[in-house]
């Protein structure tokens, strides 16, 4: 689904990804680990396609089709979700008003009709029993006022919307009690499909208690510097980062 | 004997009308300028009874001793009075006989505003069959009004159906001496609504749509005069969200409302005229004077505005809280990009004890246009508890327009409470990331958010408009952020 090939990212002329390959298949989960400023946050803007990195190498293919050539909101539209380490606010902009118009804007991509408002509010409640979410929630202005495990929660009822191919989830485990991580690792389960693939990104250990990784890697300064199975998060958790840096150096 | 020299002396001075100046009187428009004969001619070619000829000399005589004002934040170059025609007949032939000649750039727009095609008709200047449905449409309307007693017509016809009212009210909130352009305006105004709501009324319908498709060509002065009586309600719309390319560079409008007691008024209004091209070249001049009165106790009047087009805009719905308990609203959103230059705000006079005024401001700027709200809130010293609330919000797209805000505070009487509040923020650059990572592109991302920003005012708006409005703002920001 996904294949990254020794890709290599600056911002301002500083190296920040240096040579990291990486493939997603259908139906895993990948869990990125590292330390602060090892590049997760950068990688996962870079396939969502922000433009303020330099792609210096490499090349990311997405479904057969070479992700550069698409604008960040195709790629929203061809099944990438981010969930977002820092969801901003949109002022007056209710949830609900917010989800018709993306849902609309990639049926429309899709060559589909829009939803109508029926078939929105149907799904809409469907998604919210799904998810655990609070009904008022959607009555609210995107993320305007939300405590952090509700801007959490909220990305990843949105990700239930917008049924992704591909989700990134970047720290959305990082400050949240014990409730809401729950919710939100309930949310990713729930949504898993043979035909969908998840990555997620944390710093701890502690979410994989509730989402199973098949696959965990170790970014350190730019590259992953170790893959292994979910065993690997938990000797992490033991040994700590220094322990990956030593082995491989 | 006495009796043939005085038909002598009509023939003579009647000939003098008749072949004197006045022998154009067949002409379709005035020659350029602006003298005493122009607006005679004016006043005559309106058939007006004589009050309002004078009215118009005098306001016309001391129109010549203003000068035009200068303190507004705006730029344009000198108009030349002597130079613009003040009167010209309205079209009475169609321009186009089918939509397939109006410009494809001006059906898109409408198709993109949504506005049913015999309306996109009646706007573009098509002609239109008879069966249309505007027709029957403004004869049930009307008929539902006079059921109700509600006068609603254009100024003209008010002015001789109806003189005592327009001799009563006219000039009354804003007179002639008001300022340079309410001036001008008074002495050569072409024509424009009177409604009159009677006493304990609630006007059965909102006044809109059927001026909407009567819009488009009341020319460059016009003048709007609503009256309601005590006890009455009214919800007035004027302008139109379609772009309105007019021949007219210069826009100098007057609005008065009067309500006494325990009458409310809603006026909300869309202006869209044609902005000119990107440079700003051939748009709109739109200097407008707007006012007014909460005559009686409890009397409410509210101004909701949405503004997004002309080259300059210079316009400050104001309100005089007269009675005791009355209420004064301001709502507005005032877009400009491109070269635009918008200077907008209000004026809450409070002069009884207990009124309260609220004033919404939400500018958007982009491109390198420039926005400026200008306020005033005054409270006279027998306005014991008076209160008002101000918020005033400025938004910036792109890093080469201005906003501007100059709040004026006048307090006269100690037990007054002011506040006013100020944000300025920018369309942030995360904001629209994640909206594009949710699929909405760049533009559609833009409207959102504007959309969300203005989300206070535009709830104001009457149903119909409020649609129309939200996609109006996202067509006037296309383009903004590259």
């Amino acid at each position: 689904m996904l294949s990254i090939k020794n890709l290599s990212v600056s911002i301002h002329g500083k190296p920040i990804i240096k040579g990291l390959s990486l493939d997603v298949n259908a139906g895993e989960i990948h869990a990125i680990m590292g330390p602060n400023g090892s590049g997760k946050s950068t990688l996962a803007s870079v396939i969502a396609g922000r433009e303020t990195f330099d792609v210096d190498e490499g090349e990311i293919t997405y479904m057969g089709k070479n992700l550069f050539d698409l604008p960040a909101e195709s790629r929203a539209r061809e099944g990438i979700f981010l969930g977002f380490q820092y969801p901003v606010e949109i002022p007056g902009v209710s949830i609900a008003n917010f989800m018709r118009t993306a849902i609309n804007e990639k049926r429309k991509y899709l060559g589909l009709d829009p939803l109508t408002g029926a078939e929105f509010l149907k799904l809409m409640e469907e998604r919210k029993k799904m998810v655990d979410i609070q009904s008022k929630l959607t009555n609210r202005s995107v993320n305007e006022g939300f405590s952090g495990g509700e801007k959490k929660k909220n990305e990843i009822f949105q990700m239930a919307m917008l049924e992704p191919r591909l989700a990134i989830l970047d720290e959305t485990d990082s400050g949240l009690d014990i409730d809401a991580l729950k919710v939100v690792a309930n949310g990713v389960n729930k949504l898993r499909r043979k035909d969908n693939a998840t990555v997620v990104i944390t710093h701890y250990q502690r979410l994989l208690d509730y989402i199973v990784p098949d696959f965990v890697h170790v970014l350190y300064d730019g590259r992953i510097i170790k893959s292994g199975d979910k065993s690997l998060a938990f000797e992490l958790e033991e040994k700590g980062y220094d322990w990956v840096k030593k082995e491989t150096a | 004997m006495e009796n043939e020299s005085n038909k002598i002396l009509e023939e003579v001075t009647g000939s003098e009308y008749k072949y004197g100046f006045y022998t154009d009187i067949e002409m379709d428009q005035a020659p350029p300028g602006l003298t005493e004969d122009t607006i005679r001619f004016i006043s005559a070619k309106k058939n007006e009874p004589e009050f309002m000829l004078e009215f118009r000399l005098k306001a016309f005589r001391h129109w010549q001793t203003l000068k035009e004002p200068e303190w507004a934040h705006v730029k344009y170059p000198r108009i030349k009075y002597q130079e613009l025609i003040y009167y010209s007949a309205p079209l009475k032939r169609a321009k186009h006989d089918s939509l397939d000649e109006v410009d494809p750039e001006l059906l898109e727009t409408f198709e993109k505003l949504g506005i049913p095609l015999n309306e996109q008709k009646a706007l573009a200047g098509v002609a239109v069959d008879a069966v249309m449905d505007s027709v029957s449409v403004g004869s049930t309307f009307k008929k539902t009004l006079e059921e109700q007693g509600v006068i609603f017509c254009s100024f003209s016809e008010a002015l001789q159906k109806h003189p005592e009212l327009i001799k009563k009210y006219m000039g009354s909130v804003v007179p002639y001496r008001d300022n340079f352009f309410a001036a001008l305006n008074s002495a050569v105004f072409s024509d424009g609504s009177f409604a009159y709501i009677p006493k304990g009324v609630r006007c059965p319908l909102e006044l809109s749509t059927y001026f909407r498709i009567n819009a488009a060509n009341t020319g460059q002065f016009e003048r709007t005069l609503i009256v309601a009586e005590e006890g009455s309600y009214v919800s007035y719309m004027e302008g139109c969200t379609a772009p309105v390319r007019d021949e007219h560079q210069l826009h100098a409008a007057i609005v008065e409302i009067i309500a006494h007691k325990d009458a409310e008024v809603k006026y909300s209004t869309v202006q869209n005229w044609w902005p000119g091209d990107k440079e700003g070249k051939g748009g709109v001049y739109n200097f407008v004077t707007k006012r007014g009165i909460c005559e009686g106790e409890n009397a409410k009047i509210s101004w909701t505005q949405v503004e997004t087009g002309s080259a300059v805009t210079w316009k400050y719905p104001s309100l005089v809280l007269k009675g005791d308990n009355s209420t004064g609203e301001f709502y507005s959103v005032a877009v400009t990009n491109n070269k635009q230059q918008a200077d907008t705000g209000t004026k809450m006079i409070h002069l009884g004890k207990n009124t309260r005024s609220t004033i919404i401001s939400k500018g958007i700027s982009a491109g390198r246009s420039n926005n400026s709200y200008r306020g005033l809130v005054k409270t006279s010293r027998n306005a014991e508890n008076a209160r008002n609330f101000s918020q005033c919000d400025s938004l910036l797209l792109g890093d080469q327009c201005g906003a501007h805000t100059f709040p004026y505070l006048d307090v006269g009487n100690k037990s007054s409470i002011v506040e006013h509040e100020a944000t300025t923020s920018k369309i942030s650059e995360d904001q629209l990331f994640y909206c594009l990572q949710r699929g909405i592109d760049m533009e559609g991302a833009i409207g959102l958010i504007v959309n969300g920003y203005a989300k206070e005012v535009l709830s104001k708006l009457p149903m119909e408009f409020a649609v129309e409005a939200q996609k109006l703002l996202s067509i006037s920001l296309e383009g903004s952020v590259g």
